[in-house]
């Protein structure tokens, strides 16, 4: 057969698909390139580390080398007081950094130039490992937020920054998130307030610089329950958060939300063991009228994987 | 068992093989892809029925119904007709039946290895892409690829003069499958992030469904509606018209997906108008279908293969004209992110698509094996349960999205929405049930059709044979 019909319609096919990718993968592609990170989208992604999810640094994704967020109120090196408290991002040696820091132009053509000659970003190494944190400045007349080195800057050690922050002020946002991706609470909560009425009641929309050096944006798509992008702001209380997780109808007897009490694990903030059948069982009777109270939920420990989740949203989801 | 053509020359496997084993494969996958979907309704009604364990938490659970429906049934169902549809419009035989039954082999071994590891949670987040990048890449050379190669080939070795429609479907749609895997996957193994890592899911998301999903399904209506009334296509340009819109137009569209993120808002206008003009291939490949038809529609009522069929081509008809519209600004504001979507979804897979596909694998299954259905009863059993169950489905998602939307923009506190929904909860989880009910019943059938089923002599077609059951 002289005339091959397939490869006249192969090519032809090659070509729209291939001009339909250039419009909708490579045009957008220089708006995304553009787009100038905001304090949020830094945020994230010092906080979160270079991928939340699947990785070589956490393969079965249990939260593995993350950094570790804290909120400081004295000078680590110093001991000076610090008011307010701020915030920093600590990168243990051998953690991956956060996208925004290693590709600088991830951040946005100004924020990543700022972060690099006044933060001093570009010196830290993983090897050693850094404390970062975002601080404001003036390019052209309009202020930036950018990334600072504190390592370089200031001389701050990751270890010391963990030892100055104590438990109390430390937030494991990276495992925190890790948690939401495994568990799938974005089958059902979104992080998106929509742009119409939606935000009177769930906050403010995010902008296009909210999202850079995030991986897995994990937005969401099907809404079963509330918007939970500024959550921590309507309400902030851990109690309620720590009753809510362990079985949802505690709290709000018309939920729907399953009940996350195995994030608790095995064992208690005292190093006892979680008697879950005894907590089923009372829980049982007071359903049923026979028991006044129900019963107290386990403390959980400050390794548990519900510490985690709770900082996460106490800390972020601002 | 089929197992044993693996390591078989070429020459001695028997013809059809790969067909049948995807076509049991998918079967299989489809009772396992409904019965997830039934327990994860259940949950959503019920959320304290069965807890405490992480292997039976609703957020394990719902990815692996979604890829078990959509990787196991409906894409190895498409593996299933190509396996026998491509070589038969071509008047020659399947390249290689060998690479087709490793390709069969080795679909359900890493469909097995990346649901399993998405059940213990271990995914990458990103919705459609759940699972993790190296299975990713034993999917794309073990699965993908492989089922191209034989594809393409077939039709480059046809002893015909031109190329049938449902050939030019089938060639292209795998290509498309690959591009568009590669490229949505592409942000894990390169690290993109952001909201390029949020458009790329989506532009995965959609192109799955526009490129492959909607298409190969409608491909096979085109080969199946012919083959069982005896009427020739009404019209081959047509068809035609149908194959280069959907490259033209639903090749683009994926920023609809984002209508209230913050993309470039030229993208979303962009994909709005493109995503209207769905209803071009749509109106032609309903136009088209519905007109072969012309003199036979008793065999809409007498003929389970055709009643499937037809079924899908009708529920094509809500399917776009929902598709096109809904994802405009004027309505997406209103039913974005509520149950309407999943509805809409379920219409889409479950209806027009799963109907499709059904047709096919009872059609190419007794014509391979050469046996005639073992049980009309049982078809129409299944017939109806899929279809009222779907009804079920369809119709109460819709009624809780509407509730949802309303909720959403009076402002009502959400867990009045969530209250409000409840019932259609439970409809959802029994029109689910019925689904799977009847998918059990299928599978039952089918087994019994290769073991027992009337042997269809040589050169007849199974459906111009009575039942003797």
């Amino acid at each position: 057969m002289a005339f091959q019909q397939h490869k006249l319609g192969a090519a032809a096919i090659g070509g729209m698909l291939g001009l339909s990718m250039i419009i909708t993968l490579m045009f957008p592609s220089f708006d995304f390139r553009s787009a100038e990170s905001t304090w949020v989208g830094l945020d994230k992604s010092l906080s979160n580390g270079r991928v939340i999810g699947f990785s070589y640094e956490d393969p079965l994704v249990i939260g593995a080398n993350k950094p570790i967020t804290v909120i400081l109120d004295k000078d680590p090196k110093t001991g000076e007081k610090i008011d307010p408290p701020m915030r920093a991002y600590v990168y243990e040696p051998g953690v991956p950094f956060a996208p925004a820091v290693r590709h600088p132009a991830n951040t946005g053509p100004t924020v990543g130039q700022l972060s690099l000659s006044v933060g001093k970003m570009g010196e830290a190494t993983e090897a050693e490992g850094a404390v970062f944190a975002i601080n404001r400045g003036e390019v052209n007349g309009k202020d930036w937020d950018y990334i600072e080195n504190l390592t370089a800057l200031k001389g701050w050690t990751p270890a010391d920054t963990l030892r100055a922050a104590t438990d109390e002020n430390t937030r494991y946002v990276g495992k925190g998130k890790t948690v939401y991706i495994t568990e799938g609470c974005w089958w059902c909560h979104t992080l998106l307030p929509e742009q119409t009425q939606d935000w009177q009641i769930f906050g403010a929309p995010p902008m296009l610089g909210d999202f850079n050096g995030e991986m897995p944006t994990a937005f969401g798509s099907d809404r079963k329950a509330p918007d939970i992008l500024h959550v921590a702001s309507r309400n902030s209380s851990r109690e309620w958060m720590d009753m809510h997780f362990f079985n949802p109808r505690l709290v709000q007897p018309n939920s729907i939300m399953p009940r996350f009490d195995y994030l608790w694990g095995e064992i208690d903030a005292h190093g006892n063991k979680i008697d879950f059948d005894k907590w089923r069982t009372e829980y049982k009777e007071y359903r049923a009228g026979t028991r006044i109270y129900p019963p107290e939920i386990p403390e959980y420990a400050g390794n548990s994987e519900v510490r985690a989740l709770v900082d996460w949203i106490l800390t972020s989801l601002k | 068992m089929l197992i044993k053509y693996l390591f078989a020359k070429n020459e001695d496997i028997p013809a059809g093989s790969s067909s049948v084993f995807f076509g049991f494969s998918a079967i299989f996958w489809f009772v396992i892809g409904t019965g997830l979907g039934s327990f994860n309704a259940a949950k959503l009604a019920f959320p304290d029925w069965v807890t405490g364990s992480e292997m039976f938490a609703f957020g394990h659970m719902r990815q692996v119904h979604v890829l078990a429906v959509i990787l196991g049934w409906i894409s190895m169902a498409f593996a299933m007709t190509m396996m026998y549809m491509t070589p038969a419009l071509g008047n020659t035989k399947l390249w290689s039946e060998k690479l087709g039954l490793w390709n069969a082999f080795l679909w359900n071994v890493g469909l097995s290895v990346g649901l399993f590891l998405l059940w213990m949670g271990i995914t990458s987040g990103r919705e459609y892409s759940d699972i993790i990048w190296p299975v990713d890449i034993a999917i794309m050379f073990g699965v993908l690829l492989p089922l191209g190669i034989n594809v393409w080939m077939t039709i480059a070795h046809r002893r015909t003069q031109g190329i049938y429609i449902t050939n030019w479907f089938f060639g292209a749609c795998v290509f498309f499958i690959i591009v568009v895997f590669a490229v949505g996957q592409s942000p894990e193994l390169f690290n993109l992030t952001g909201l390029t890592e949020a458009y790329m899911t989506f532009w995965f998301a959609h192109n799955v469904l526009g490129l492959w999903i909607t298409p190969v399904a409608a491909a096979i209506a085109y080969y199946t509606i012919p083959k069982l009334t005896g009427n020739p296509l009404y019209s081959h340009r047509i068809g035609h018209l149908h194959f280069w819109s959907i490259i033209a137009f639903y090749s683009t569209p994926a920023s609809h997906h984002l209508m209230s993120a913050p993309l470039p808002e030229w993208l979303k206008s962009f994909a709005s108008v493109e995503g209207v003009l769905i209803l071009i291939p749509a109106v032609a490949f309903v136009a088209n279908i519905l007109l072969t038809m012309k003199g036979k529609w008793s065999m809409f009522v007498e003929n389970i293969e055709t009643k499937f069929s037809i079924t899908g081509v009708l529920l094509a008809i809500p399917l776009n004209m929902q598709g096109g519209f809904q994802q405009t600004r004027a309505i997406n504001w209103y039913i974005h992110g509520t149950g309407w979507i999943v509805a809409h979804a379920h219409l889409a897979l479950l209806g027009m698509s799963t109907f499709l596909e059904i047709a096919a694998v009872y059609f190419g299954l007794q014509q391979i094996l050469r046996r005639k259905l073992y049980s009309l009863a049982l078809a129409n059993f299944h017939y109806w349960f899929v279809l009222i169950g779907f009804c079920i489905y369809w119709i109460s998602m819709t009624i809780a999205g509407l509730i949802q939307g309303a909720g959403k923009i009076y402002e009502v506190p959400y867990i009045d929405v969530v209250v409000a929904e409840h019932p259609y909860m439970i409809a959802r989880w029994v029109g689910g049930t019925m689904v799977f009910t009847g998918n059990l019943v299928w599978l039952y059938n089918m087994y019994m059709t290769a073991r027992e089923g009337t042997v269809v002599p040589a050169g007849r077609y199974a459906h111009e044979m009575a039942y003797e059951r």
